[in-house]
């Protein structure tokens, strides 16, 4: 008996995987079955929907880059502190004082890398008509993950604290002062007032909302640690187990009616 | 000695190239093999003498040239003075024409979008697009050599951008290729490739090794570039010290780029909110049955197109012209210009009112009287804007009323009345950017609407 049949006979081995090595047809079956990451999958699929030139893998990469963010996230949380005094510190010294410094970089990359991923998603199931009938709720519920990809970006960008960082939000979030009615340079933010006295400051709009602060400050940075480390992430990590659930029960991946 | 403080060359920078050579010389080598497999002749014309000549020769000949190319790089990198092989003066400077101007920029783009359209039996063939990949290599190892090129192409956070270039490409160039080949069925009667052996398979091993590959291809990816290229970190934020050029992050350059033509909350409010409301809107309006489930164009001419020109020229064309082009005090600048931070450009910009009023009337302008009644100033102020608001009021309200009587006809009976409206709006939102550009460059135009005093101008 080989190392790996004697460690695949194990009790331990057995009791992890809960079915036999999938060298057989039947045990292919069950492994797609019975594993609780697989589960994900049908047991078996039409040949041309799994083709990398008919989906691109580009859903499959922008999942797997979500993933991806998430390992290094944690592990950048490690060494990350989101106050005034250390956050710009702590992300220096993760340059050359920290062992696994290198995982702002993948963070980074990775982050970009999905923005664009998630794009060509987006593209290529438009270009194969992939959101007709019946993946219309399905290409909804895409067009929200694209709203926090593009949303965790933004507040990850502020944290390392440098003059990228805060002018690059500053600038982003500019805009939120002119929304009709509720910023306080929008159209309209007149309409909500009692008695003479606007409710639509520049200490209670939509920006203000968005910063915690009438400027891009330490409040702002502490909630878009909460937003970009917690927040978005879950509402991500929920959508996206409906988004597939729903690739599953509308029939799988599209293919020629 | 005189040294330049902005080296067009340097010993890094052309051994470095080399590299970037060699990478085509190799990725060549292998195209040429491949034509040399496939074993197809070309004519030449009479001129030439006629006979046949084996393509995979035409190759051969590129793949030697950019041999020699690279092997000038790696052993002239010492004299970086003595180096020739620059882009010359006068190639960059007619670049920079044509893209430090918004007006030529976006014309460019929307040639290419509509070349790519109007050619896409050409373009989409396995030669055209290495001859397409080839040209952009080339363009970009040579633009190297350019300092200003450098530094605006070499910021880390524009590195993707760059690669994303390619990619849209890439996949454009890949859609139009599969588009054909099942337009050409369709046309025989046949049924698309993506119908044809579809067999169902079993998802271990089919699809999970798959995965698992591109897995580890894809973590093996981002560590190399996360040691390459190391992620920035600028000086410690200051609320005081605000740089010259601000800029957002890079994904939303296209929206700060709608900033020169409308106000913050149309260009940071109302389109943001009416591009995601859009897109989820899509598969509500788009009635067409066909064309679900495999690549086509020719069954979905209308959508693919509109799509096309929102993502090519609209999102991706202004995300590079937000990056690459928009240096100090958001001026234009070109691709091999120095960022000059004292470079003017006359802004005379003029609202419609003020063409009505002063240059059409030649009356003064109407102003509301600030002891009168709320009442009477909104009128004042609305009889001051009236040109401007009857013309986006028609633009909204009756021009999609014309398009259901006239181009569109077959859409509106086929969508309805109120799915319709919301079609011919979002479509107009899209065009209302182009518009507005068109206006700017034609008539110096500000704001077709200028009220200034509610924040309202449009
Ligand atoms: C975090 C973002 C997203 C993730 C992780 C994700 C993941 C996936 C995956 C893995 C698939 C299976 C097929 C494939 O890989 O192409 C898929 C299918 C699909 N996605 Fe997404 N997606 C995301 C965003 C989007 C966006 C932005 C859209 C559209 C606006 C979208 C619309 C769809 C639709 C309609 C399908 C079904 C396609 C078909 O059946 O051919 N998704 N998604």
């Amino acid at each position: 008996m080989s190392v790996g049949d004697y460690i695949r006979e194990s009790q331990i081995w057995k009791s992890v995987f809960r079915h036999p090595a999938p060298y057989d047809r039947r045990n292919r079956v069950v492994v797609m079955l019975t594993n609780f990451f697989l589960h994900l999958h049908p047991v078996s699929i039409k040949q041309n929907g799994i083709a990398l030139s008919y989906t691109w893998c580009m859903g499959g990469i922008t999942f797997f880059l979500f993933l991806v963010e998430t390992i290094t996230g944690v592990l950048l949380m490690f060494y990350y502190r989101p106050t005034l005094e250390w956050a710009f510190n702590d992300i220096l010294a993760l340059r050359d004082v920290s062992t696994l410094g290198v995982m702002r970089e993948v963070h980074r990359w990775g982050a970009h890398a999905m923005v664009i991923t998630v794009w060509l998603h987006m593209y290529r199931v438009f270009l194969t008509g992939s959101y007709k009938p019946p993946r219309e709720f399905n290409w909804v519920i895409g067009v929200i993950l694209l709203k926090f990809t593009l949303l965790l970006s933004f507040t990850g960008y502020l944290l390392p604290w440098d003059q990228l960082a805060i002018w690059a939000i500053t600038v982003g979030s500019n805009m939120a002062r002119a929304t009709p009615v509720l910023g306080h340079e929008g159209p309209g933010f007149q309409l909500l007032n009692i008695g003479g006295y606007d409710l639509i400051t520049n200490a209670s709009d939509a920006r203000f909302l968005l910063l915690g602060s009438k400027f891009v400050g330490e409040e702002t940075l502490n909630r878009f640690y909460i937003l970009h480390c917690v927040a978005i992430p879950l509402a991500v990590a929920g959508l996206i187990a409906i988004h597939f659930w729903r690739v599953r029960k509308d029939g799988g991946i599209s293919q020629p009616l | 000695m005189h040294l330049d403080p902005h080296p067009n060359l340097t010993s890094s920078v052309i051994y470095g190239l080399g590299f970037l050579y060699l990478v085509q010389v190799v990725m060549n080598l292998f195209w040429t093999a491949r034509c040399m497999k496939a074993g197809n002749h070309q004519r030449l014309p009479s001129v030439l003498g006629g006979g046949d000549v084996p393509v995979a020769m035409w190759w051969g000949m590129y793949t030697a040239l950019l041999s020699m190319v690279m092997i000038a790089h790696f052993t002239g990198y010492r004299n970086p003075e003595a180096f020739s092989l620059l882009l010359p003066d006068w190639f960059k400077g007619s670049v920079d024409v044509c893209v430090n101007d918004p007006k030529l920029f976006f014309l460019i783009s929307t040639l290419i979008f509509a070349g790519i359209i109007l050619l896409r039996k050409t373009l989409a063939t396995d030669t055209a697009g290495w001859m397409l990949f080839n040209a952009a290599t080339l363009f970009l190892s040579l633009s190297l050599t350019d300092w200003d090129f450098r530094q605006i192409v070499g910021k880390p956070d524009n590195v993707p951008i760059v690669g994303m270039l390619f990619i849209v490409g890439f996949f454009t160039w890949l859609f139009f290729k599969k588009a054909n080949e099942n337009d050409r069925r369709i046309e025989q009667g046949l049924r698309p490739l993506e119908a044809e052996n579809n067999e169902k398979v079993l998802v271990w091993p089919d699809l999970v090794y798959t995965e698992l590959i591109v897995m580890i291809a894809l973590t093996a990816f981002l560590f190399v570039w996360g040691v390459l290229l190391e992620a920035p970190l600028e000086e410690p934020a200051s609320s005081v010290k605000t740089p010259n050029p601000s800029k957002a992050p890079w994904y939303f350059l296209g929206l700060q780029e709608m900033l020169v033509y409308y106000d913050p909350w149309l260009a940071g409010v109302v389109f943001p909110s009416t591009i995601l409301g859009g897109l989820m809107a899509l598969p509500y309006i788009d009635f067409n049955k066909k064309g679900n489930g495999y690549y086509t164009f020719n069954e979905r001419k209308f959508a693919i197109s509109v799509f096309l020109f929102g993502f090519l020229p609209l999102w991706v064309g202004m995300i590079v012209l937000g990056t690459f082009l928009r240096g100090p005090n958001w001026n234009m600048f070109g691709i091999y210009e120095y960022w000059d931070v004292h470079k003017l450009e006359a802004l005379n910009n003029v609202n419609l009112s003020e063409y009505f009023w002063l240059y059409g009337l030649g009356m003064s302008m109407p102003v509301p009287d600030a002891t009168s009644s709320f009442g009477a100033q909104i009128a004042t102020i609305v009889w001051r804007e009236l040109p401007g608001i009857l013309v986006t009021l028609g633009y909204l309200l009756l021009l999609p009323s014309v398009m259901a009587m006239t181009v569109f006809r077959n859409f509106a009976f086929r969508m309805g009345f109120f799915r319709f409206m919301v079609f011919a709006n979002l479509v107009l939102l899209m065009a209302a950017l182009p518009a507005k550009m068109v206006l700017r460059w034609a008539f110096n135009l500000k704001y077709l609407v200028a009220i200034p005093e509610y924040f309202i101008n449009i």
